[in-house]
């Protein structure tokens, strides 16, 4: 009981949820990368997440569950710590002992979370409306344009790039910061690091080569 | 040197306070930051004005009585260093310096630039110690072999002086930092093992009721401790605390 109601459980609760999404941001990045390189690729994966049942109805709803302790998470943290301070300061040399992500992972999470209001929006909702509300039949081949074709618009692909910028920003601190939150601190820490802030960049650049490549190669037929 | 100083006022706990301007003027280079308060003072008093209230104590770095947010940082712009080591040559003539009490709803104000710490006593309280038979038999502490690398551990966290700069520093008014390294002087050594479970959850515990924000590790805290306390310290504590709970 004491576990639920500390302040350290909830380090540990937005740490691991922040790994679980890391993991899965690797299969996203993976996956949408075939789009670029192997279209067929990219829709035989789609099809396999969009119709297996493991997927569907026992990794997707953990998925979903995980985004939402993250980002209610996230926000309880932040009511407490801004109760923590009734009274700010007159100077406050915030820059001068963090850096500037680490400060306002609020302010990147919530661009992120508006990111995935705009993202479930174009894909998810559309995904479910064609299976189960429009009960379209199976048709494995049009996950490839389906996605070309969100990227037309620049509006869209803009919104897209400058989302990755913050998702890039929040995973540089977040993604070592967890490991700090479940008590790993030690010889190898260094290393990981490395690795962690390499994650943050490769990945969401990743994603907006993605986003771009699919923007400038438009399914003109 | 001449300063202008904006410094924060407050009859009591209970009445607002606000800035006020001062302006002071013969500041030396050599001298020390509460030196150059105790001018200021002695200017008020002898204006018949009532002086800047401040916590000080021994004046050698060692206490961890004096505090102050400087310009924006605890124990003010220089490293490794508590407001009473920090010195004027740090600051140029014509400087404007705001000087804060320590915030955090933990600290609450008494008085002018004094705030009340007792929070920190209150975690120590909760499982700070060991329980050690001091009447006359006591067990001489080197009986035990202990490694160095695991000594050395231990006394760095003890060289925590209990200030308050971590929580001052930190956007959260988090007091991680100091839990952490009272936990960990006593998680590193054997004579520490026995309440070992009990002590990180009683202080976390106590930490939580205090009223102190949650740590994001963003590191102010290790970058503003005049004592140079690392973060290494509260993944240790976050450790201990998971193994504690989880054992039961």
């Amino acid at each position: 009981m004491s576990l639920i109601k500390s302040s350290l459980a909830r380090k540990y609760v937005m740490a691991l949820s922040g790994l679980f999404l890391v993991t899965f941001l690797i299969l996203h990045v993976t996956i949408n990368l075939a789009s670029v390189f192997s279209p067929d690729f990219f829709n035989e994966a789609s099809h396999f997440m969009g119709y297996n049942p493991i997927v569907q109805f026992l990794m997707q709803p953990i998925l979903i569950a995980g985004v939402i302790v993250h980002f209610v998470m996230g926000f309880v943290l932040e009511i407490q710590n801004n109760k923590a301070r009734d009274i700010g300061y007159v100077k406050y040399n915030g820059g001068a002992n963090a850096p500037w992500v680490s400060r306002n992972m609020i302010y990147s999470g919530l661009v992120i979370l508006a990111f995935l209001g705009l993202h479930f929006y174009d894909f998810w909702i559309h995904e479910m409306a064609y299976k189960y509300v429009e009960a379209n039949p199976v048709d494995p081949t049009r996950y490839y344009h389906e996605t070309v074709e969100k990227f037309e618009p620049i509006w869209r692909t803009v919104l897209y790039v400058v989302s990755f910028v913050l998702l890039s920003l929040h995973l540089w601190h977040g993604f070592a910061s967890s490991f700090q939150s479940m008590g790993a601190n030690n010889k190898y820490t260094a290393g990981f690091k490395k690795f962690a802030k390499i994650f943050a960049v490769v990945v969401p650049l990743a994603f907006a080569f993605i986003a771009i490549y699919h923007h400038l190669n438009p399914i003109t037929q | 040197m001449k300063l202008y100083l904006k410094i924060w006022r407050q009859k009591d706990a209970s009445t607002p306070g606000k800035i006020v301007d001062y302006t002071l003027d013969g500041v030396e280079g050599d001298m020390s930051f509460l030196e150059m308060l105790d001018i200021l003072n002695e200017d008020l008093i002898s204006k018949g004005e009532e002086p800047v209230e401040f916590d000080h104590d021994c004046r050698e770095g060692i206490c961890g009585t004096c505090s102050l947010q400087i310009n924006g940082e605890p124990h003010g712009p220089d490293r490794l260093v508590t407001t009473c080591q920090l010195h004027m040559r740090k600051f140029n003539d014509g400087d404007t310096i705001v000087i804060e009490p320590f915030r955090a709803k933990a600290f609450p104000v008494i008085k002018d630039l004094i705030v009340d710490r007792s929070a920190f006593d209150r975690i120590q309280q909760a499982g700070g110690y060991i329980s050690v038979n001091t009447s006359g038999n006591t067990i001489d502490a080197n009986t035990i072999p202990i490694n160095k690398y695991d000594a050395d551990e231990a006394m760095d966290a003890a060289t925590c002086i209990g200030c308050g700069a971590c929580v001052a520093a930190c956007k959260n008014a988090s007091a991680m930092l100091f839990t952490s390294a009272k936990v960990s002087q006593f998680a590193l050594l054997p004579q520490g093992q026995v309440e070992a479970t009990e002590r990180v959850q009683n202080m976390v515990r106590q930490m939580d009721l205090e009223g102190f924000g949650n740590c994001t590790n963003t590191g102010a805290c290790e970058v503003e401790c005049p004592k140079g306390i690392s973060l290494t310290n509260i993944a240790r504590m976050n450790r201990e605390y998971l193994s504690a709970t989880l054992k039961g």
